[in-house]
C-alpha cells in the first residue's frame, strides 16, 4: 500500500491548479496558458486516482487509503477520507469525465475563461472529495459546495433561459439538502458519531428511522433525480453549456444514486424495507413517463436529459431491489450512464459548434458528410440503448435479473421502459444522421476534428470495455456492496 | 481603600466613559483634521478597553454586583461589541470624508453607545439595564440624524427615536410590573424570588410580555422590525453599518441573559414568545428581502433573518444554545463588517453604491471585489463552506438536541428562500451583462483594507481551524 495521502492528493490537486490559474493574468494570449494549466491538472488527477485502482485491494469490503483527523474540538467530527468499491468508480468517472470537459470547452468557451476553469477545478475537488468522504457533515459540505461551482457554470456560460435554470438547479437542490442538513443532525444527536462506517450499524428506532428517510429521500430524490422531482434536470441541461451538461448527467446525479446506497441502505434499513412500494411506483412512472416524454422532444439535449431521468429510473429500481444482482446493476447502470449521457451531450456539442441549434428538425441526413461523427455517435446511442456489447447492457440486464426476484410487474415496468428507449434513441439517430441532407446550412458542414476525437474515443474505447468485460468493475465493488446487503438483512431480520 | 481609587480607572467601563470625554475634548479644541484625529483616538481607546475587558478580574466589579454582572458570555460579547465598532469607525472614515460630513462628534457618538453597549450587556438589574439601553440609543438617535442637510437621514433619524421611545416606554412599563410583582430589580432576586412559585402570576406574565416586546424592538425581530429597513435606508450608509454590526451583538446579549438569568425557570412562558419571533423573523426577512432594490434595505432584512436563527438558539437555552449563539454572532459580525467595508468603498458614477441594478458588470470591471462580494453573500446564505454554514450548523445543533424538530425544518426552509434574494446579487454581477458603460470605482483605503482582507480572511478560513472560537464559545457562562 501507499504511505502518503494519495486520497486527499486527489481531492485537493484540482484546487491547487486552480490557486495557480488565480494567479495567470488573463488576456487574448494568455488564455491558452489558463486552459493548458487546467488540463494538466485535470490529467494529473487521473493518473493519480488510476493508481487508487491499480493499488485497490479487492478482497477487502472496508475503507481503504483511510486517512483521519480531528477538526472540530467540540464534537466528533473528523477529516476523514477513504475509498471502497462504492465510490471508488464514483471518483474515477469524476476524474475521468473533467479533463474531457476542459477539453471540450477549449474553442466555444470565448469569455471569462479564468473564471471558468477556476468554477471545474473547484467542481472537480467538491466532487471526489463528496464521493471520498466518510464523515457525513463533510459529505454534506462537499454535496452542498457542489451548487456553488455549477450555478455559476449554467447562470454565466449558459444558454438563453440560463439564469431562470441557474436559479431553479440551486433552490430546488437546496430545499432538498438542507433537509438532509437536519436529518444528519438528527443522527449526531442520537449517536454522537458522524462516522459513515460507524452509523451503518442500525442505531435508530424505527420512527426515527422513517423521518431520516424521508429527509435523506428528500435530498437524494431531488439529485438523482425521481419522478415528480425531475423539472429541474431538463432546464438545467439544456440552459448548461456542454461540458456542464457533461459533468452535470457524468457525475451530479450519480450523487443521489450514491447517497441511497450509502445512507438509505446503508443507514436506515427498516425504513427502507418500508419505503420500497414507493421507491417502485415512483421508479417505474418515471420510466415509462419520461420516455414517453422523451419521444415528443424537439431539442435534442431535452430528449437526452429526459432519458437521463429514465435511465435513473432504471438505477433506484436496481438500488432498492437491495440483492446482489440489483446493486450491482445499479451500480453499473450508474457508470454507464455517466459515460454514455456524458459522450451523448458531448456528441450534441460537436453539432451545436457548428450550427448553432439544437433543434432535430434542424439536422438530417449527417451520415452523408460526417461519417466517422455517425459511427461514434452510434457507438453511445447503442449504448444508451443497452445492446449487447455496450456499457447499457449489463446494467440494464442485471437489474431486470434481480428484479426477477422481486417482483414480475417491476420487471415488465423496468422492460417496457427498456424498449420505449430504443425507440425514442433509434428514432432520434435517424432523424439527425441517417437520410439525405435537406438543409442546405449543413452542405459542407465538417466532421469530427482531432480534439474533438480525443475527447470521444476514449469515451467509446469504454463504453465497449465496459461492456464487454463487466468484472473489471464489478469485481472490486462486489464484497462493499455484499457488506451492505448483509447488514440491511440482518437488520430487517430482527 | 486606595488601591480601590485607584482600580477604579481599570474598569473598562470607566475606563471607556472617561477616555470618551477626553476624546470629546480633543476634537473641539483641535483645528484641522479634528474628524480624522478623533477617529483614530476613538480606535486606540477602544483597543486598550479590549485589552482592559480581556484582563479585568471579578474584583474590580465586586462593588457593583448589584448593577453590573461579570461572566465569560459577558466578556465575550463585550469583546465582540468593541472589535465590531472598532471595524465600523475604520471602514467609515473615508465614507464621511467623501461624503464631506466631517463632525467629530461621529467617532464619540459611537464610543458613547459601545459604552451603553457594554452597560447593557452587563446588567444584572432591571434599572441598569434600561439605563445603559438608553445611553446606547441615544447615541445612535443623534447618529442617524447627524446629516442635518439631507432630509432622509433626518426622517431616518425622528423615526427611530419615536419608535425606540415607545418601544422603550413599553419596556419601562413591563418594569414596573415585574418590580410590583417580585418587589426586586435585581436579576438573582428576581430569580430567586420566581423559584418559589410553581406558575407566574398575571402581572408577572404582562410584565415579561412588555419587556419581551420591547427588546424585540431593539434586536428588530417580526413583527417589532418595522424601523429597521426605514432607518437603514435613511441614514448615511457608515451609519447604516454601524447599526448592522453593533448595537445588534449587544441587544442579543441582552436578551440571553434576560431570558437565561431571571426567568429561566419560566422557559415555558417566555419561549413561546420568542419561538413566534423567531419563525416570523425568519420568514418575513427572507420573503421581504426578494423584493428590495437597495441594498440597505435588503441588509436590513437579511439582518431581520439571521436574528430569526438567533433566537432559535435561545428556544434552545441549553450550553448548545449559547455556544450557537455566540458563534452565529461572530460570523454576523465578520460578515456584515466585509459586506460593509466593500459597500463604503464602491462608487457608481462618483455616487455611492445604492441600487442592487448598480452592481451590473462588477464581475468585468473588478474581479477581485464582486468574488469577494459573493463569497460573503453565499456566507450569509449559509452555503458551505464559509463561516455562516457554521453559525447556522450550530444553531440547528443547539435546536435538535432540545427536540425542537419543527423549529429546525422551519428554519431551514426559510433559509432556501433567503437563498434567492442572496443568489439574486450574485446573478446581477455575474450574469447580467452591462449595458451601459458605468464606470463603477473601487477605492479603498489601507486601513480598511486590512479589515476587509482579516474578515474575509475569516469567512474563508473557518474551516481550516475552527477550534479556536469553538472552544472559547464551548466554555461561555452566561
Amino acid at each position: 500500500m501507499i504511505d502518503w495521502p494519495l486520497v486527499s492528493v486527489i481531492i485537493f490537486l484540482p484546487l491547487i491548479g486552480a490557486l495557480i490559474i488565480l494567479f495567470i493574468k488573463e488576456d487574448e494570449l494568455t488564455s491558452i496558458n489558463i486552459k493548458w494549466a487546467a488540463l494538466l491538472t485535470t490529467l494529473g488527477t487521473f493518473i493519480l486516482s488510476l493508481i487508487l485502482w491499480l493499488q485497490f485491494d479487492y478482497s477487502n469490503p472496508l475503507y481503504q487509503y483511510e486517512e483521519k483527523f480531528r477538526w472540530f474540538d467540540d464534537f466528533n467530527f473528523f477529516y476523514h477520507v477513504g475509498v471502497d468499491g462504492i465510490s471508488l468508480f464514483m471518483i474515477l468517472l469524476s476524474t475521468f469525465l473533467t479533463p474531457l470537459c476542459i477539453l471540450a470547452s477549449w474553442n466555444n468557451i470565448k469569455k471569462r475563461v479564468k473564471e471558468y476553469m477556476l468554477s471545474f477545478l473547484f467542481l472537480e475537488t467538491v466532487m471526489i472529495g463528496m464521493f471520498a468522504s466518510i464523515d457525513i457533515l463533510l459529505f454534506y459540505i462537499f454535496f452542498e459546495a457542489v451548487l456553488i461551482p455549477m450555478y455559476l457554470i449554467i447562470g454565466i456560460w449558459g444558454g438563453n433561459r440560463r439564469i431562470y435554470a441557474s436559479f431553479k438547479f440551486f433552490l430546488y437542490t437546496l430545499l432538498g439538502s438542507v433537509l438532509m442538513l437536519i436529518a444528519i443532525i438528527v443522527m449526531y444527536s442520537n449517536t454522537s458519531s458522524m462516522s459513515i462506517e460507524f452509523l451503518q450499524g442500525n442505531y435508530f428506532s424505527y420512527n426515527t428511522q422513517l423521518f431520516l428517510w424521508l429527509a435523506f429521500f428528500a435530498s437524494f430524490a431531488v439529485k438523482i433525480p425521481m419522478w415528480p422531482f425531475h423539472t429541474w434536470l431538463p432546464d438545467a441541461h439544456v440552459e448548461a453549456p456542454t461540458a456542464g451538461s457533461v459533468i452535470l448527467a457524468g457525475v451530479l446525479l450519480k450523487m443521489g444514486g450514491y447517497g441511497f446506497i450509502r445512507f438509505s441502505l446503508g443507514m436506515l434499513p427498516e425504513a427502507t424495507e418500508f419505503f420500497i412500494p414507493l421507491i417502485m411506483t415512483l421508479s417505474i412512472v418515471a420510466i415509462v413517463y419520461t420516455s414517453l416524454v422523451a419521444l415528443a422532444q424537439t431539442d435534442i439535449k431535452k430528449l437526452i436529459a429526459y432519458s437521463s431521468v429514465a435511465h435513473m429510473g432504471i438505477v433506484t429500481i436496481g438500488i432498492f431491489l437491495v440483492n446482489q444482482q440489483g446493486l450491482e446493476g445499479a451500480m453499473m447502470q450508474m457508470i454507464s450512464h455517466g459515460l454514455v449521457s456524458a459522450a451523448l451531450f458531448l456528441c450534441v456539442g460537436v453539432i451545436y459548434d457548428r450550427m448553432h441549434t439544437r433543434e432535430i428538425e434542424f439536422y438530417g441526413g449527417l451520415v452523408q458528410r460526417m461519417p466517422l461523427y455517425a459511427t461514434v455517435f452510434m457507438i453511445f446511442m447503442l449504448g444508451s440503448v443497452g445492446l449487447p456489447g455496450t456499457s447499457g447492457f449489463v446494467g440494464e440486464f442485471l437489474v431486470i435479473i434481480g428484479a426477477f426476484k422481486f417482483s414480475s410487474y417491476v420487471v415488465i415496468g423496468a422492460a417496457f421502459g427498456i424498449i420505449l428507449s430504443a425507440v425514442y434513441m433509434l428514432y432520434l439517430y435517424k432523424r439527425i444522421i441517417f437520410g439525405t441532407i435537406t438543409n442546405n446550412k449543413l452542405a459542407d458542414i465538417l466532421d469530427i476534428n482531432t480534439r474533438e476525437k480525443i475527447i470521444l474515443i476514449p469515451l467509446a474505447i469504454s463504453v465497449i470495455l465496459l461492456g464487454i468485460f463487466p468484472n473489471l468493475f464489478l469485481d472490486p465493488m462486489r464484497l462493499s456492496l455484499e457488506q451492505i446487503i448483509t447488514n440491511y438483512e440482518i437488520a430487517n431480520a430482527k | 481603600m486606595l488601591n480601590n481609587i485607584y482600580n477604579i480607572f481599570f474598569i473598562p467601563e470607566i475606563f471607556l466613559a472617561c477616555s470618551s470625554f477626553v476624546c470629546l475634548l480633543f476634537g473641539l479644541f483641535l483645528k484641522k483634521n479634528a474628524f480624522r484625529q478623533t477617529s483614530n483616538l476613538a480606535v486606540f481607546v477602544l483597543l486598550l478597553t479590549i485589552l482592559l475587558v480581556y484582563y479585568d478580574s471579578e474584583s474590580n466589579f465586586a462593588n457593583y454586583k448589584s448593577l453590573f454582572s461579570h461572566s465569560s458570555f459577558i466578556n465575550f460579547f463585550k469583546i465582540l461589541a468593541l472589535l465590531g465598532s472598532i471595524a465600523s469607525i475604520i471602514i467609515s472614515k473615508d465614507y464621511f470624508l467623501g461624503i464631506k460630513l466631517k463632525n467629530f462628534e461621529i467617532p464619540i457618538l459611537f464610543l458613547f453607545s459601545t459604552l451603553g453597549m457594554m452597560l447593557m450587556i452587563a446588567s444584572n438589574n432591571l434599572m441598569s439595564m434600561y439605563l445603559a439601553i438608553e445611553l446606547q440609543s441615544l447615541s445612535l438617535y443623534v447618529a442617524a440624524a447627524i446629516k442635518r442637510d439631507s432630509i432622509s437621514s433626518a426622517e431616518s433619524g425622528v423615526k427611530y427615536f419615536i419608535l425606540g421611545a415607545l418601544s422603550s416606554g413599553i419596556l419601562l412599563y413591563g418594569f414596573s410590573l415585574i418590580y410590583g410583582f417580585t418587589g426586586s430589580m435585581n436579576f438573582d432576586d428576581i430569580s430567586f424570588y420566581l423559584s418559589k412559585y410553581e406558575n407566574l402570576n398575571l402581572g408577572l406574565i404582562f410584565g415579561l410580555v412588555f419587556v419581551m416586546v420591547g427588546l424585540a424592538f431593539k434586536v428588530s425581530a417580526v413583527p417589532f422590525h418595522m424601523w429597521t429597513p426605514d432607518v437603514y435606508e435613511g441614514a448615511p450608509n457608515s451609519i447604516t453599518g454601524f447599526f448592522a454590526i453593533v448595537p445588534k451583538i449587544a441587544a442579543v446579549a441582552l436578551i440571553y441573559r434576560f431570558c437565561l438569568v431571571p426567568f429561566e425557570n419560566f422557559y415555558l412562558e417566555w419561549s413561546q414568545i420568542i419561538i413566534f419571533l423567531s419563525i416570523a423573523s425568519m420568514f418575513l426577512g427572507a420573503i421581504a428581502a426578494i423584493a428590495q432594490s437597495n441594498i440597505k434595505r435588503l441588509l436590513a432584512y437579511s439582518s431581520i433573518g439571521h436574528i430569526g436563527y438567533i433566537l432559535i438558539a435561545l428556544v434552545a437555552a441549553n450550553d448548545d444554545g449559547i455556544k450557537a449563539a455566540s458563534i452565529y454572532m461572530f460570523s454576523y459580525m465578520i460578515m456584515n463588517v466585509a459586506i460593509f467595508a466593500i459597500l463604503l468603498s464602491l462608487k457608481v458614477k462618483n455616487e455611492y453604491l445604492i441600487n442592487i441594478s448598480d452592481l451590473k458588470g462588477l464581475s468585468k470591471s473588478n474581479p477581485i471585489v464582486s468574488l469577494s462580494i459573493s463569497i460573503i453573500i453565499l456566507s450569509m446564505a449559509g452555503i458551505p463552506p464559509f463561516i455562516g454554514f457554521f453559525g447556522k450548523f450550530y444553531v440547528f445543533i443547539a435546536a435538535i438536541e432540545k427536540e425542537l424538530y419543527v423549529l429546525s425544518v422551519l428554519g431551514v426552509l426559510a433559509s432556501v428562500i433567503s437563498a434567492f434574494y442572496y443568489l439574486r446579487i450574485i446573478k446581477i454581477m455575474y450574469f447580467d451583462e452591462s449595458i451601459s458603460e458605468e464606470i463603477i470605482n473601487f477605492k479603498i483605503s489601507f486601513q480598511s483594507k486590512i479589515i476587509l482582507s482579516l474578515s474575509l480572511f475569516l469567512i474563508i478560513c473557518f474551516i481550516f481551524y475552527p477550534s479556536l472560537l469553538i472552544n472559547i464559545s464551548a466554555s461561555l457562562i452566561i
